[in-house]
């Protein structure tokens, strides 16, 4: 379906006016007439046209003047020149102000069809661009980004809507939720997707080391700087950087940080020339920012810095209708690099993951799937395939071992097996947690 | 549609068979009651000298004024080179949605373009010109089926190129009610 053609006759001649309006209204195109370049002007003040056909010699300014005129407003406007004196002088100066083509009265009707249509082929050509070029935009890196649900969908629609901006964002969410999926798409559909997204995973990297990858260093900035070595704020030139676990850094960084995001200025570690990088900042944690602004631990002015846009992704519990989706696309997206047929899952192993609290959240219904489809009978994903069926989360379990165990294994998804902050989070030191680990034989589900 | 009838009203000479044959094809086309009529009009008033033409702009609307009547959709037949002064040529024109519309024959013989004359052909293309031209007085604009009778023609080739008939598409819009005018 392409859409309707607009064109505006500027001619002096009503007969001439009249007989083109008739002319291209019978060929389903949308026909305005000025009868002079002021009024046509005016009219395209507060109406665009795709294609303008008007006459050179018109009384007051000529079609000339106006051609200017329309293209200092509207650079990409169709100018069709029409002209009852050629001459080449004419001529060439109308294409050399920018006119489409120029054409002498009388026309032969078929020249004028001809000429109308290739306009308008190029018109619609130039629409379905941007069309298409929009669609590649809507579509890039959000196949991952799953879920029908109210709060997904919100979740999508931000990221919409913020992705054209320059703003910062912070990404708050359980661990598992896709934090770093929403960072990619915010990218993907960002002006600046042709450059790079750079992620670093803040939590990862003591403070040395996060500043040296950063800003980069100088060589021989500390020992083992053998080359100097650009940082991620530089390689983030003209893209974006995602900052992981933002909540993790310490003051001194918070300050380093802030003076960066206000200056998009620095300087290597162990370097003394400034490094100018324009690069578009997205962050994100599972922590509560504020409480932890409120409490001193996080700088104020670093939060309003981040936090222009927040964007919450919600934990798989509070989407349980979009488990079936997520299953289904999991379930496809291993058995295809698996080279598996593929399965399809059991409905009373569909209804106890939904009823699965998952604090691993999408991370760990991915496991579970990925998993499930390993040591399954490679038919049908069955509820024995699931690591919840193995009572570690199973509702029938009384022992208050069965409970610890059950728990424990909760806390470590929830924290990505990170032992220091699950065994913080359970109150015990790392030794105990060892111990149960041991004693309950946990073991994380496979890597992704 | 609910057109009580279509005039037909030829100015100059017109072989009746020729006349008939238009006729019937036109009432199959619209479903019409179709009526002929002789015209007389001084085509030298119409004519302009440094384009040795006819100003169609100026015949359609005498047609329109003299001729047509709100009951009917009338068409006046011509054998004059017709001209609007924005185009070189033209092989007719009517009012869109309006009462009236003109063809002529004139630019439709193959002796126009130097072959050997042939009279079906002739009379083919000007039936289609004449249901073509009519149908703008329908409300029907260009269709992009190049075998409607609908299709834009600029070349005698290009009515060679389409039927006689209106396609399915056409014929549904000219059978909805807001055609009926």
């Amino acid at each position: 379906m392409t859409k309707m053609i607009s064109i505006l006759i500027v001619d002096d001649e009503e007969s001439v006016r009249d007989s083109l309006y008739s002319w291209f209204i019978e060929d389903r195109y949308r026909v305005e007439c000025a009868e002079n370049a002021k009024v046509a002007l005016s009219m395209l003040e507060s109406e665009s046209f795709d294609i303008i056909l008007a006459d050179i010699k018109m009384p007051g300014m000529d079609g000339l003047e106006m051609l200017r005129r329309i293209k200092a407003l509207r650079k990409e406007s169709i100018v069709i020149v029409m002209t009852a004196f050629a001459t080449v002088d004419t001529a060439v100066q109308a294409l050399k102000d920018g006119a489409f083509d120029y054409v002498t009265k009388p026309f032969d009707p078929d020249d004028l069809s001809h000429l109308i249509r290739n306009a308008a082929k190029l018109i619609t050509l130039a629409d379905e661009n941007e069309i298409l070029k929009e669609k590649v935009v809507m579509l890039e890196n959000v196949e991952d980004l799953i879920g029908e649900s109210k709060a997904m969908q919100e979740v999508l629609r931000q990221v919409e809507s913020v992705a054209q901006s320059n703003s910062s964002v912070i990404i708050t969410g359980e661990s598992g939720t896709g934090k770093e999926l929403i960072a990619k798409a915010i990218h993907s559909n960002s002006p600046r997707k042709f450059f790079p997204l750079v992620s670093v995973h803040c939590g990862a990297l003591t403070e040395s080391l996060l500043e040296s990858e950063l800003f980069g260093h100088e060589k021989g900035a500390f020992t083992g700087a053998m080359y100097h070595r650009k940082g991620r704020f530089e390689m983030a030139d003209s893209g974006t950087i995602f900052l992981d676990e933002i909540a993790t850094i310490s003051t001194k960084m918070q300050i380093e940080l802030l003076r960066v995001l206000e200056t998009k200025k620095f300087v290597r570690v162990g370097g003394n020339k400034e490094i100018t990088s324009d690069f578009r900042v997205i962050c994100a944690t599972n922590k509560d920012l504020k409480s932890m602004v409120e409490n001193g631990s996080f700088r104020e002015d670093l939060f309003y810095r981040l936090n222009v846009v927040n964007i919450n992704i919600p934990p798989l519990r509070e989407r349980v209708e979009d488990i079936p989706l997520l299953v289904e696309y999991f379930i496809k997206k291993y058995c295809t690099s698996m080279n598996k047929p593929l399965l399809t899952i059991e409905p009373s192993a569909l209804r106890r993951l939904e009823e699965f609290s998952f604090p691993g959240n999408v991370r760990e219904l991915e496991n579970m799937v990925e998993r499930a489809i390993v040591i399954g009978n490679g038919k049908k994903i069955q509820l024995k395939d699931l690591p919840l069926e193995k009572s570690l989360i199973d509702n029938s379990a009384e022992s208050l071992d069965d409970h610890e165990k059950n728990h424990i294994y909760q806390i470590l998804i929830k924290y990505d097996w990170n032992i220091s902050r699950a065994a913080k989070a359970l109150k015990i030191d790392r030794v105990t947690l060892y111990n149960k680990i041991r004693k309950y034989d946990l073991k994380p589900s496979e890597e992704r | 549609m609910n057109q009580q009838h279509i005039t037909l009203i030829s100015f100059g000479y017109f072989r009746k068979d020729i006349l008939e044959v238009i006729a019937r094809e036109v009432k199959l086309q619209y479903a019409l009651p179709v009526i002929f009529r002789e015209g007389h009009l001084d085509l030298t008033e119409f004519y302009d000298s440094s384009r040795r033409q006819y100003n169609g702009n100026r015949l359609l609307k005498q047609v329109d004024t003299e001729f047509a009547s709100d009951a009917s959709k009338t068409l006046g037949l011509f054998s004059v080179d017709l001209f609007i002064p924005i185009l070189t040529y033209i092989f007719g024109q009517a009012a869109f949605n309006g009462r009236a519309g003109i063809a002529s024959l004139y630019r439709l013989s193959n002796e126009r373009y130097g072959i050997e004359p042939d009279d079906n052909l002739l009379l083919e293309r000007f039936t289609k010109e004449v249901i073509h031209e009519l149908g703008h007085t329908f409300g029907l604009m260009h269709c992009t089926n190049t075998s409607c009778v609908m299709h834009s023609s600029t070349y005698v080739e290009d009515i060679d190129q389409k039927e006689q008939q209106l396609c399915p598409k056409c014929r549904e819009e000219l059978e909805k009610p807001e055609m009926a005018k």
